[in-house]
């Protein structure tokens, strides 16, 4: 069944590691819906998240080969009920009357956003969570008008003990 | 520590890990490389006309030796010309490093005179790269590429060398290991999978082996002849597969697949069990994947744990070294096997063998191309290696010739690149210089590096190329004569060259052959000259290779 997959990759902090997982998934023919890339508690190691939609059979291929580069030192498929997953947005919604800047303000609030920079036409929101709750925000914004969007892209951790470090 | 240029500790580092040829070309970016070659009285370099020869020629040395190649070009062009030959390389596992110059580290990413990005080209190409951007770490770059290079599942690694690198001066440190913490290929298949398999096996009553490449990359032969006699099972090979088994034992069918024979393709359509070993069931080995081995459990052993499950449904999968597996697997099996269950299997394997034996007897003129197959296979004996290019030669020769022992088969699969078959002869000859090392070629593919055969005169490395002249790209107008209504569209080669003339122009010896009873004296004259030497056989040119399974046919359905 296909389905949204999120995988976790501890790879080596090395320049063109990106470039070699991002030209995988091209020649592969596999679609990456987003991934990100950041710093670990190790200086030699970044961490990817990358959320890939396929079926089984793909997710298979897609971690074989992750796992056939050279410097991808680890990948795991993360559960996402297991999880914590999460996104930050930050939207430039229109707001040029005092009513709209309200409601903002508002639905801002009921989704724990936080209101981070204001000009006399628009507000700038941020927001964390995940995809879900990021789409039914922007969806809300929209009949305000958004000017400009940005999204970070999924990054995951599992819940309790367990933890993704590299095989010893 | 020594001191030495960065140049240097690339030959230095090479040498400590046992080369002894590079081929190569040189450029304005891999100049100071270059004259530390010069001075240099233990490596031999070979120069090339072309730096796809220089890949092509690694390659082959590699396949005929076991061991690396290593192939040598400039920046920007230098580095483009070599990439045919290093996906052919990707594509076929193939141990070859390859070094590109590189403009020097300040004018990186300036569009400078012969720059390109050698490394973003190669990524999709090669296993792994490298960029040597600290001298220094020259010797554990090295180190790590012939390690990646050579185990695990082989393939090509490229190193790009900036010019300024090249000429700096370093401390040459060859001790210190390096650490690729996310690079562990399983060697040992895991014991539980193994009982699984040996299991299935000893009930097996139609089994067949289907043995790849990997089983010559892994120097299996030897485990493979055991494990197949042990179950009296039949053994077929993938087109990369072929040498690895005895082609004149009884258990022997030959190849699989879209030239591959009858009989092989009936025997793994009708098997119960097949056992697969390091190949990855390419589309011209399995037809319409849907019928394939449709009655059989599969058991797949391969070193790379992606081919398993890639494009057939594997019921024991082990991932491991085909020798190694190969060994637990007979192990196990001593315990528990009993012979006897494939007796009526086999009969019907030799029924099948003897209804389907191909006719190689023609006495036409122009030359049936069977009956030059006919001909090689008088010749070739345990110190012969043959090279193909790509197309209907390289079928004929797939399908009708007959060959023994490992590394005697070397052919572009899985790229199909026309214009490999005669530098993979160079590369082999240096390699093997004992070994007598004929190209089955088609005109079409010799055109497109014939201009070596001055490095073969030069560099003295007597290979014979046999032309099989046809005057088309052979493969193409067949397909377009059985699918495209006979419409040869650029198919068509015309009366230029003249081989003969051609070869002499180089300072090599050539004859036309054109009556079938030349064939065999021409050869052997060849063979006996010691020199570069080019046969240009008049064939006929409406002859198809045949049979065939038609694009996404099933494999025992074929016409012809």
């Amino acid at each position: 069944m296909e389905r949204e997959h999120v995988l976790v990759a501890l790879v080596e902090n090395k320049p063109g590691v990106m470039q070699r997982i991002s030209g995988m998934f091209a020649k592969r023919g596999f679609n990456i819906e987003t991934i990100t890339v950041g710093p670990t508690e190790s200086q030699e190691l970044s961490r990817m998240t990358l959320v890939v939609k396929g079926d089984e059979r793909v997710l298979e291929q897609v971690q074989k080969q992750l796992n056939k580069l050279v410097e991808v030192i680890k990948v795991s498929d993360v559960d996402p009920n297991e999880s914590v997953i999460r996104e930050l947005c930050l939207i430039k919604v229109h707001t040029p009357d005092q009513h709209a800047r309200a409601q903002v303000v508002q639905y801002a609030h009921i989704f724990r956003a936080h209101v981070v920079d204001v000009s006399p036409e628009s507000l700038m929101i941020e927001l964390t969570g995940d995809s879900d709750k990021i789409n039914a925000f922007i969806e809300l914004m929209r009949g305000f008008g958004i000017k400009e969007l940005a999204r970070t892209g999924t990054t995951a951790m599992q819940r309790g003990a367990k933890i993704i470090e590299p095989k010893k | 520590m020594v001191k030495m240029t960065g140049g240097k500790a690339i030959l230095e580092s090479l040498k400590r890990h046992g080369v002894k040829v590079i081929f190569g070309l040189p450029g304005g970016a891999i100049l100071p490389l270059y004259d530390d070659i010069y001075k240099d009285k233990d490596i031999r370099h070979i120069l090339v006309r072309h730096e796809q020869v220089a890949a092509h020629a690694s390659d082959g040395f590699a396949r005929a030796s076991g061991k690396p190649g290593i192939c040598m070009a400039t920046s920007g062009p230098g580095a483009t010309n070599l990439t045919t030959g290093i996906a052919n390389a990707y594509m076929d596992s193939s141990p070859v490093i390859a070094f590109t110059g590189q403009v020097a580290r300040p004018l990186i990413g300036n569009d400078a005179f012969q720059e390109t990005d050698a490394c973003g080209i190669t990524l999709p190409i090669t296993k792994h790269n490298f960029k040597i951007m600290k001298t220094k770490e020259i010797p554990q770059i090295i180190k790590m590429a012939f390690k990646i290079a050579t185990t695990g599942r082989p393939g090509p690694v490229h190193i790009d060398l900036p010019r300024d690198v090249q000429s700096e001066e370093t401390d040459f440190d060859f001790e210190a290991e390096p650490e690729m913490p996310g690079y562990k290929p399983t060697i040992e298949g895991h014991p539980l999978q193994i009982k699984r398999a040996a299991e299935i096996i000893s009930e097996a009553e139609r089994p067949i082996v289907l043995a790849g490449g990997g089983v010559i990359h892994s120097n299996a032969s030897p485990e493979l002849s055991v494990f197949a006699e042990m179950l009296g099972s039949p053994v077929t090979t993938t087109f990369m597969g072929k040498s690895s088994f005895p082609e004149n034992h009884p258990l022997a069918l030959g190849t699989i697949g879209m030239h591959g024979k009858k009989a092989a393709n009936k025997a793994v359509t009708e098997s119960d069990v097949l056992i697969a070993i390091g190949c990855r069931f390419s589309d011209r080995s399995t037809g319409n994947v849907q019928y394939f081995a449709q009655n059989a459990k599969i058991i797949h052993i391969d070193i790379d744990p992606a081919e398993i499950g890639k494009n057939i449904k594997i019921f024991v999968p082990i991932v491991g070294d085909a020798k190694r597996v190969l060994k637990s697997l007979i192990e196990r099996l001593k315990e528990i096997y009993k012979k006897g269950k494939t007796t009526a299997w086999v009969e019907k394997i030799n029924q099948f063998k003897k209804e389907f034996q191909p006719k190689m007897d023609y006495d036409e003129i122009p030359i049936k191309p069977q009956r030059v197959m006919k001909e090689l296979n008088s010749i070739i004996d345990s110190n012969t290696i043959i090279t193909t290019e790509v197309g209907q030669n390289q079928m004929w020769a797939g399908h009708f010739l007959e060959v023994h022992h490992p590394r005697q088969f070397i052919s572009s699969g899985g790229l199909g690149t026309m214009g490999f078959g005669f530098p993979a002869a160079i590369g082999a000859k240096v390699a093997r210089p004992e070994a007598t090392v004929i190209d089955v070629a088609g005109d079409g593919s010799f055109l497109m590096v014939e201009q070596d055969l001055a490095t073969c005169v030069l560099e003295k490395i007597p290979v014979i190329v046999l032309i099989l002249d046809n005057r088309r790209l052979g493969m193409v107008s067949q397909w377009q004569e059985l699918f495209y209504g006979g419409r040869l569209s650029a198919t068509l080669l015309g009366e230029s060259p003249d081989f003969v003339k051609l070869t002499e122009a180089y300072g090599a010896k050539a004859e036309y052959v054109t009556r079938p009873n030349e064939i065999r004296p021409a050869l052997e004259r060849a063979i006996k000259s010691n020199e570069p030497y080019v046969l240009d056989v008049i064939v006929d040119p409406k002859e198809h290779v045949l049979p065939m399974v038609p694009p996404g046919g099933r494999l025992d359905q074929m016409i012809g």
